[in-house]
């Protein structure tokens, strides 16, 4: 147990409950949020599992931004698919006996680091100089981006030049978990920590930033409706009360 | 024509290059504003007064109603809250709105547009706003926002195209239409729409044709049918008991190239021995109540059709060439208005007149004369909300299918404009969803660039001398700013006149033929 190990003990399990909590609650807000349209974007699915593929393929395939924008669609694919492979190899980091999978990805995980920051320095730049991005950006946008720069920049460090004591690191959040106090300890290596706490920060704010595309895109009624609006009578709880009541106006609708 | 500092259309690739972001260009008071009287017509406040300067005041509590309106709004949609959350600002959207390319105006790309309700929400309803606004760009709720959301709102066709290239679906369509819902309850509606659909519920449609003129207006069309082509073809009006009630837009009964579509369904519906009516009560397929975000006046339009198809005692619902109408019918109709359990459920409740003539085509129960429209080129422009909205027959992608399978089989020579202004990527007309007023013509000019430079390249290399599409906002904007592109009026035509000029009728004596 040492003071570092406590304060980022105390840290990480504030910040994930936050992102938890957080994420769970905008969850349950989108879920209880009537979607009272038709609305997909056509030509949509005729069928649920046809809205399980196309959602697959926006979800893995990013497909519309493909359509888009084939120079941010390579960026943004190296920036997700090289944090997915950085984030699966972190994974040993909290277990005792680490998966085969697991195991097998750590090289491809190792240099995925450098993918993960050409395509956040890609689409750094290009938040700059692209003049219709640039205008819409607000400062938190670019400070989004420096912000897994430095994440993926201080990890790459530690993987490449100076190594942290990872043994260490990995008794830390293996106690985190079990609430073993005694191995409450960081050693003191200001690259860790900056790391940690950028870490840490990213997942408070996760909740309350635009990060929330991750959980939001299946909740997006262009995306996820079928097209059976002729077929099947779709109608949201509060628009059912106007039928309900025979009225024509909301505010003539009666609470009981 | 009035003078407007408009784009130069070239027609080398079909494709308008993405202009150079330009601030403020299209800054400006907005359409004209919703008289009190109109408002009370749509059940919105109408305690507004109008000052020295010309300008309406807004309501006395606005800030606390347009407030508690988004509160609401966000709670009854989840697009709404989902999309004013979860945009990352990639900036896909930026180059895909015909208003921004048309105008360069930042505010006009997509995002941008969404922005003017987001930095509000941000700064009212999420934490970051709440206490790091510059941070996240959130901003107070002033006049001047008011002000930009009256303008910036309207320049906005809800043609969703944007919706098609965001990786989340974010549709600023469904921004838009909370953002007038918003403004319609802080006294700034907007005069083009609340007026009309006064007219709807008032007479039946958007013109205000009433019972006796539509009569007489129907009786017209059949004796200029009979002149033509020697058949007594019949346009039913309020007949009790027919089987099929035809909703079309009300610009059928009269605008050109409109009327032309009317007498196409007219018939063929008599050639196929189909027993139809039109309803003087619901004589409206549009309803506006869709551009202005108000579920409730939306379903009360829809009612009207309800109660017509329930009085007149039909069994199907057909609607005409009608984009926004088309919209409404296919994926709402049966939300605002169903279930239509006393209709016969053998077909789709609506169907499109499309998936009537489609199919008896196929079935070779048209004699069709294809080279009776030899004198033409076609091309087709997807209307946005038949596009991207709604779907014909039972396919994915029907829509774009179905209506140049009809102009293929009743036309010689047709061909398709670039891939990226087709189908689900087509340009919007630039008068879609509440901006096909005058007091908007300059958007509404701008905002047919793309289109026409398309139209231009098919025209140059492909000689295509006429333009075809089923929606009546997209006729009647094409007539308007087709002139000011170097191009004729009348090169705008209605698929159904397509059909109708290569329609030989049984019995039919060609005018020509006669002497």
């Amino acid at each position: 147990m040492n003071f570092l190990g406590i304060l980022y003990g105390v840290l990480f399990w504030v910040a994930t409950i936050i992102i938890v909590v957080g994420v769970a609650n905008k969850i349950r807000i989108y879920w209880k949020t009537p979607a009272p349209l038709k609305i997909p974007t056509m030509p949509a699915p005729r069928t649920q599992t046809g809205v399980v593929f196309r959602m697959f393929r926006e979800v893995f395939f990013f497909q519309s931004l493909f359509r888009s924008d084939k120079m941010l669609w390579l960026f943004g694919i190296l920036f997700h698919y090289g944090m997915l492979l950085v984030l699966l190899r972190h994974v040993r980091y909290f277990q005792e006996e680490v998966w085969g999978f697991i195991a097998f990805i750590q090289p491809f995980g190792k240099y995925a680091a450098f993918i993960m920051i050409v395509g956040l320095v890609a689409l750094l730049v290009r938040r700059f100089i692209v003049d219709r991005v640039r205008y819409i950006s607000a400062p938190s946008d670019y400070l989004m981006l420096v912000l897994l720069l430095v994440i993926a920049g201080s990890g790459a460090l530690m993987t490449f030049v100076t190594h942290a004591d990872v043994v260490q690191v990995k008794a830390f959040f293996i106690a985190l978990r079990t609430f073993d106090f005694s191995m409450w300890a960081l050693p003191g290596s200001p690259i860790l920590l900056l790391h940690l706490t950028a870490v840490a920060f990213l997942m408070i704010i996760f909740p309350i930033s635009k990060l929330l595309h991750a959980p939001g895109v299946f909740f997006s009624p262009t995306r996820n409706q079928v097209d059976n609006s002729r077929e099947k009578r779709h109608v949201a709880p509060w628009a059912a009360e106007l039928d309900a009541q025979g009225v024509e106006y909301l505010d003539q609708v009666k609470h009981k | 024509m009035a003078d407007y500092e408009l784009p130069e259309i070239t027609g080398e690739d079909g494709i308008t290059d993405v202009p150079a972001v330009q601030k403020d260009v299209m800054v400006g008071p907005g359409p004209f504003v919703s008289k009190p009287d109109f408002q009370v017509g749509m059940h919105f406040p109408s305690d507004i007064e109008k000052g020295d300067d010309g300008k309406w005041s807004l309501i006395p509590n606005w800030k606390e109603e347009a407030l508690g309106k988004l509160d609401e709004l966000r709670g009854r949609y989840r697009s709404l809250q989902v999309y004013l959350d979860i945009c990352v600002k990639c900036g896909a959207c930026t180059d895909k709105c015909h208003y921004f390319i048309g105008t360069t105006d930042a505010k006009n790309m997509p995002v941008a547009r969404q922005d003017l309700l987001r930095k509000v929400y941000r700064r009212y309803f999420t934490f970051a706003g709440k206490y790091f606004p510059k941070l996240v760009g959130a901003t107070d709720l002033t006049e001047e926002v008011i002000d930009d959301w009256y303008n910036y709102y309207h320049q906005c066709s809800q043609c969703r195209r944007c919706s098609v290239f965001c990786p989340y679906g974010i549709d600023t369509a469904e921004i838009s239409m909370a953002a007038r819902e918003i403004l319609n309850h802080v006294g700034r509606g907007q005069k083009y729409c609340t007026e009309i659909m006064g007219k709807v519920y008032k007479i039946g449609n958007n013109l205000g044709l009433p019972e006796p003129a539509l009569a007489d207006t129907l009786e017209g069309l059949e004796e200029d049918i009979e002149d033509e082509t020697g058949v007594k073809v019949l346009l039913p009006l309020d007949k009790k008991g027919a089987d099929i009630l035809l909703i079309t837009p009300s610009a059928d009964f009269f605008a050109e190239p409109h009327v032309d579509g009317l007498m196409g369904y007219a018939k063929v519906f008599h050639e196929l021995g189909l027993d139809w009516t039109l309803s003087s009560y619901a004589s409206e397929g549009a309803n506006f109540g869709m551009f202005i975000g108000s579920y409730e006046n939306m379903r009360k339009i829809s009612l009207r059709i309800r109660k017509a198809a329930e009085d007149l005692g039909v069994k199907r619902i057909v609607f005409g060439e009608c984009g926004h109408a088309w919209r409404v019918a296919y994926s709402f109709l049966n939300t605002l208005a169903g279930p239509f359990d006393f209709l016969d459920q053998r077909y789709p409740v609506p169907q499109h007149v499309l998936e009537i003539t489609w199919p008896a085509i196929q079935a070779g129960k048209l004699n069709i004369d294809k080279s009776r429209n030899d004198d033409m080129t076609l091309t087709f422009h997807d209307s946005c909300n038949v596009a991207r909205a709604t779907n014909m027959g039972d396919k994915p992608g029907g829509q774009f299918d179905i209506p140049r399978a009809v102009i293929e089989a009743v036309c010689n020579n047709y061909v398709d404009m670039p891939m990226d202004t087709i189908h689900d990527a087509t340009f919007c007309c630039g008068g879609g969803g509440g901006l096909l007023t005058d007091d908007l013509m300059e958007v509404r000019l701008k905002g047919a660039q793309p289109r026409m430079e398309a139209l231009k390249h098919v025209s140059d290399n492909y000689g295509v001398t006429h333009m075809a599409a089923i929606c009546a906002i997209c006729k009647s904007q094409f007539t308007k700013v087709l002139p000011y592109y170097g191009f004729s009026m009348d090169q705008i035509v209605s698929v159904h006149q397509l059909v109708s000029s290569a329609l030989i009728l049984t019995g039919q004596v060609d005018e020509e033929d006669e002497d």
